[in-house]
């Protein structure tokens, strides 16, 4: 191979993707952080201002991450993970609370958010882990390990009280199956899914009534014969389920929680709560969606969105952000950004399905699993298909430390793959 | 298979969010237009209403500026409720409703505390404003009648309603609209058009900055001033020698069809629809079920025109050459058909030809005249179509098609009507009331002044029109054209001739003006009251019709005056002073206007609703108002 291929080996259409997103996020935060004053773009005590500064900064950091050997990333991912649970430990005893969240240090003027590095961080081990020889997820012991090397880093950061930040760890479930995770464990996902929001939404007794007669029926039809009492074992756990999942609903959650996920299954049929709701915890996603609506199909063009102008959305350039995508750039807008992400995951499944080590194909894998969270989370909340969660949509959203997560769990995965020929 | 589980949802979570992006952004899309976007507000800025000039350039509707007191309730810390409560000259209690309503609509944005404050309750209390906080005046522009008179000719101006809105969308809620007379017909001029300013706003409905750098904002443009064709004085005295009366007057100048004055009574002083009173008032107006003020008689009342419509009769004789000038018609006290028989008033075998026939009224020649020309064609029914052309060919039984906001089409029946009355038979002799403008003929008073027009003008009229001027536009054609009628010129003066007798010696003798030639008829109609489901005959209609002077005549006009028994007894008075006002500008006949101040109808209107019997015509009594309790004229008019 000569020499001057080794600049071109990168996978420049992931690269280019990439760019493509956080240059037309930053429009969106510049549209939606103006005031209606005029735009100058290196005022840096706008937020558009600050994030041309992250953006700066970002092409540094992928340098940096391009420039070191592919082999550090995998020789010190055990110490790169525990730096990061020191981080997360130590921002619950230092940090500073933002919006109830005790998540960031404080470092004069800058905050920075760790649980958006730990990400990549957890990432590293959880491939460092699986890919080892002695390692065999298919084995219950090794399993346990592993859940525990997620687990470790998304309790710390629920108990930052970043409840959204906590639930993208679910992604790496994606990874194990693809390893070889047993088959029963998507069927149990699937099923406490099921029965879970169907005992919310349509109560305990439909569910376990229909959950009856499938099962019975499955039961003697089915050719093959099986046991009484697995029907009947199922029954029994559907019926325990749906009873704790009310019990969790109405007991345990938090009052605003109740409410979302009130929203979310629209529990609520009296029209005048709705209304008073319309204006309470409803008011967020009643106006993204009226933002998103009023796009129409072409959108209202870019800083001409008066809903976002009028700043009727609150966190718009943070959590909210596709809205000014959805008001100023239409559906067709919206669907460019929504194909862009999605080619961009399937670019990176692919690339990792072609990784030699198992290292780089658990790491991609775990790389886009993440992508896939923050992507299915974040839009499908701010449409209202899926309750109130707040986590950042990758390369949008305002914020550093995000970027800078995002660009590092990306880059990273772009230097292993620029190396999965010259392996060793 | 592992490896298409992330894939697959990838793919799955793609689709589901472009359906749901094509369902809210596509389907479903509102897709604000700039109206409807509520993050937009509009602010309107309304132009100055045009002015109103009467056809001498007297000033008689202008603006003038209103006060109201807005408050931002987020704004107002502790005042002295009192001391302000008397400057706005409420109280306590209404002062607390008005900041408990201002809160409960919004506590960020202004609302009405009290509107329309007088010019003197606002010098006071502008200077002791600034210790008000959270309270501010807000200046707004409201209508001025610099005039007592003519309620009816200008109407008044309101908030829209929904069904403005609905047909117009220039109208928004809170805009003020002509509800009636010229401020409702001339409502597009007058009105201007609005200026509209864009304003983004922000989530608190604060106003944050122009839309698009205001590139979208428009001008508000002026209304234009108009000048109508009403003389301020005429109309003013003759709504003074109205008072106490019930009915409707039309002065018209038949050389250009301009309406001179238009009375209706009982009236009101159009500034009692203006500002905070508006609402009291209208309501108050609008519940008089009896009297009715706001029912433009002159326009609106449909009445039966009796004997002025016997000059119509003779016109159409004349023309259809069943009379002639020289025949005379024998009357036997009255007009003998079939088994049945109609009275009249000359004495037994008088011979009348058309003037004297005019003159004296005479039933049993316009019966005579009026079966010729049904049966001149051969059978009634073309006959009665024949008849009624001609007289329609007047402007009546029709909408004039002017510029008035009211009007009534009337009745002149035709052919067609009385197929529906008489499908089996149909003799001229069932309709002979029609002979002396009774039975199904039936006119407004501003119909019947505009055939007199017509007569005076020998056999042509303008459509009766109420705009002079606006500034830089031309009169629409239709006023401008002369509409001719079917009667030949050469027939109108032995008609005008009878009119003139009326005069000088016939049915108004006791009205004559010295030294003025006035043509005139005198009318008393029968009429009819369901009282407890009882047909009760009340007092007669007096009707007068005139037009004066004879040769170049300037006015024409109709009086109608409700249960004045006979014509020259109301009516005819009131013609003669209203001609000799206008033609000479002096009055002579003071006798006859103190007569008419003096003489009111009240009593006779009150009968129907008095439960008790009452007598009719020749047996009832005069009301006398003692000339103190008469109100004066507006300002000084009738020059010595």
């Amino acid at each position: 191979m000569r020499q001057t291929d080794r600049h071109f080996k990168f996978d420049w259409l992931t690269i280019f993707l990439f760019f493509l997103l956080v240059g037309f996020g930053w429009l969106n935060i510049l549209s939606a952080s103006q005031n209606g004053d005029e735009i100058t773009i290196l005022n840096f005590t706008t937020s558009y201002g600050k994030q041309l500064v992250f953006i700066g900064l970002t092409c540094i950091l992928i340098l940096l991450i391009l420039a070191i050997d592919s082999k550090f990333y995998e020789r010190f991912s055990s110490i790169i993970y525990i730096i990061g649970l020191a981080l997360l430990v130590g921002v619950l005893l230092f940090g500073k609370t933002i919006n109830g969240a005790t998540s960031w240090y404080a470092i004069g003027p800058m905050t920075l958010q760790p649980s958006e590095f730990v990400k990549a961080a957890t990432a590293l081990a959880v491939a460092k882990y699986i890919s080892d020889l002695n390692t065999d997820i298919a084995k219950l012991k090794d399993q346990l390990r592993t859940i525990l090397i997620i687990a470790i880093p998304a309790l710390l950061i629920l108990l930052q009280n970043d409840t959204g930040s906590m639930l993208v760890y679910g992604a790496f479930f994606f990874v194990l199956y693809r390893e070889g995770l047993p088959k029963y464990y998507l069927w149990i996902i699937i099923f406490i899914a099921v029965v879970s929001i169907s005992a919310l939404k349509f109560n305990v007794l439909p569910t376990i009534l229909v959950v009856t007669i499938l099962l019975f029926g499955f039961y003697f039809f089915k050719r093959k014969k099986v046991k009484i009492s697995l029907p009947i074992g199922l029954l029994l756990l559907c019926l325990a389920l749906s009873f704790s999942v009310k019990f969790f609903y109405n007991n345990i959650l938090q009052p605003h929680q109740q409410d979302r996920i009130s929203l979310w299954l629209r529990l609520e049929k009296d029209p005048e709560k709705l209304e008073r709701m319309k204006k309470t915890f409803a008011y967020n996603l009643n106006e993204s969606e009226k933002a998103i609506s009023s796009g129409g199909l072409k959108g209202k063009g870019f800083l001409e969105g008066t809903r976002t102008t009028g700043k009727f959305v609150p966190e718009q350039d943070t959590d909210y952000i596709f809205t000014t995508v959805g008001e100023e750039w239409g559906f067709l807008g919206s669907f460019a950004v929504v194909l862009v992400f999605v080619i961009l995951i399937i670019r990176i499944l692919h690339l990792a399905e072609l990784q030699k080590s198992q290292f780089s194909r658990v790491y991609g894998y775990s790389v886009a699993a993440i992508f896939f969270f923050h992507f299915m989370i974040n839009i499908g909340m701010v449409m209202g298909l899926i309750p109130t969660i707040g986590i950042p949509l990758p390369f949008f959203s305002y914020g550093g430390s995000g970027l800078w997560g995002f660009t590092i769990l990306l880059f990273i995965f772009i230097k292993l793959d620029s190396n999965r020929i010259n392996e060793w | 298979m592992r490896q298409f589980l992330l894939f697959i949802s990838v793919i799955i979570v793609g689709i589901v969010f472009t359906a749901r992006l094509f369902y809210l952004q596509v389907y479903k899309s509102n897709n604000d237009s700039i109206f409807e976007d509520n993050a937009i507000r509009k602010v309107y800025d309304y132009p100055k209403r045009g002015f109103v000039y009467d056809r001498n350039g007297k000033l008689l509707v202008a603006n003038q500026p209103s006060y109201d007191v807005m408050v931002i309730p987020r704004e107002v810390e502790p005042l002295d409720t009192l001391e302000f409560c008397n400057l706005l000259k409420i109280d306590k209690e209404h002062f607390i409703k008005q900041i408990d309503k201002a809160k409960h609509y919004s506590w960020r944005l202004p609302s009405v505390m009290v509107s329309s404050l007088s010019k003197e309750d606002y010098a006071i209390l502008q200077e002791k404003m600034r210790k008000y906080h959270g309270f501010y005046i807000q200046k707004r522009s409201l209508r001025k009648y610099e005039t007592t008179i003519g309620a009816n000719v200008l109407g008044d101006i309101g908030e829209v309603n929904n069904r403005n809105i609905k047909n117009d969308p220039y109208y928004k809620r809170g805009d003020l609209i002509g509800k009636a007379g010229v401020e409702a017909s001339y409502e597009n001029t007058l009105r201007g058009r609005k200026g509209i300013k864009f304003i983004q706003k922000d989530r608190f409905n604060r106003n944050i900055g122009p839309y698009k750098d205001g590139t979208l904002d428009t001008l508000p443009k002026p209304g234009k001033d108009i000048k109508i064709t009403i003389d301020y004085e005429l109309q003013a005295y003759g709504e003074w020698l109205m008072q106490n009366k019930r009915g409707g007057v039309i002065a018209i100048e038949p050389s250009s069809g301009e309406i001179l004055a238009m009375i209706a009574a009982p009236t009101y002083n159009p500034n009692d629809l203006v500002g905070r009173k508006r609402s009291k008032n209208y309501t108050k107006l609008f519940n008089d079920s009896i009297a009715k003020p706001l029912f433009n008689r002159s326009l609106q009342g449909v009445y039966e025109p009796g004997s002025p419509f016997k000059l119509m009769n003779a016109l159409i004789g004349l023309q259809e050459n069943v009379i002639t000038t020289d025949e005379k018609i024998t009357c036997y006290s009255g007009y003998k058909y079939g088994n049945r028989f109609m009275k009249c008033h000359c004495h037994y075998g008088a011979r009348n030809d058309v003037s004297r026939g005019i003159q004296e009224s005479c039933n049993a020649y316009f019966a005579t005249t009026y079966r010729r020309i049904l049966e001149k064609p051969g059978n009634a029914r073309d006959g009665i179509e024949l008849w009624s052309n001609h007289a329609k060919s007047f402007g009546l039984g029709n909408f004039l098609n002017n510029d008035l906001y009211v009007g009534q089409k009337g009745r002149i029946p035709d052919k067609a009507y009385y197929q529906k009355a008489y499908p089996e038979r149909f003799y001229s002799t069932y309709t002979i009331s029609n002979a002396i403008g009774q039975g199904e003929v039936a006119t407004t008073p501003i119909q019947l002044a505009n055939m007199v027009a017509a007569i005076a003008n020998r056999g042509y009229y303008y459509t009766p029109h109420i705009v002079k001027a606006i500034e830089g536009e031309s009169l629409p054609k239709k006023f401008t054209t002369p509409k001719y009628t079917t009667i030949d010129k050469k027939h109108f003066e032995p008609v005008i001739e009878g009119m003139l007798n009326v005069y000088k010696k016939g049915t108004a003798s006791g009205l004559q003006v010295k030294g003025l030639e006035i043509c005139g008829k005198t009318g008393t109609v029968e009429n009819f009251a369901i009282i407890d489901s009882v047909k009760t005959q009340l007092t007669d209609h007096s009707i007068f019709v005139a037009f004066a002077p004879k040769d170049n005549p300037k006015i024409a006009l109709a009086v109608f005056v409700e249960n004045g028994y006979f014509g020259s007894r109301f009516a005819g008075k009131i013609a003669s002073l209203m001609i000799e006002k206008y033609v000479n500008n002096k009055i002579t006949r003071k006798d006859l206007e103190k007569w008419l101040l003096t003489h009111s109808l009240e009593n006779e209107y009150a009968k129907p609703y008095s439960g008790e019997p009452f007598k009719i015509n020749r047996e009832t009594q005069y009301q006398i108002i003692p000339m103190e309790e008469v109100k004066p004229l507006p300002d000084n008019i009738i020059p010595k």
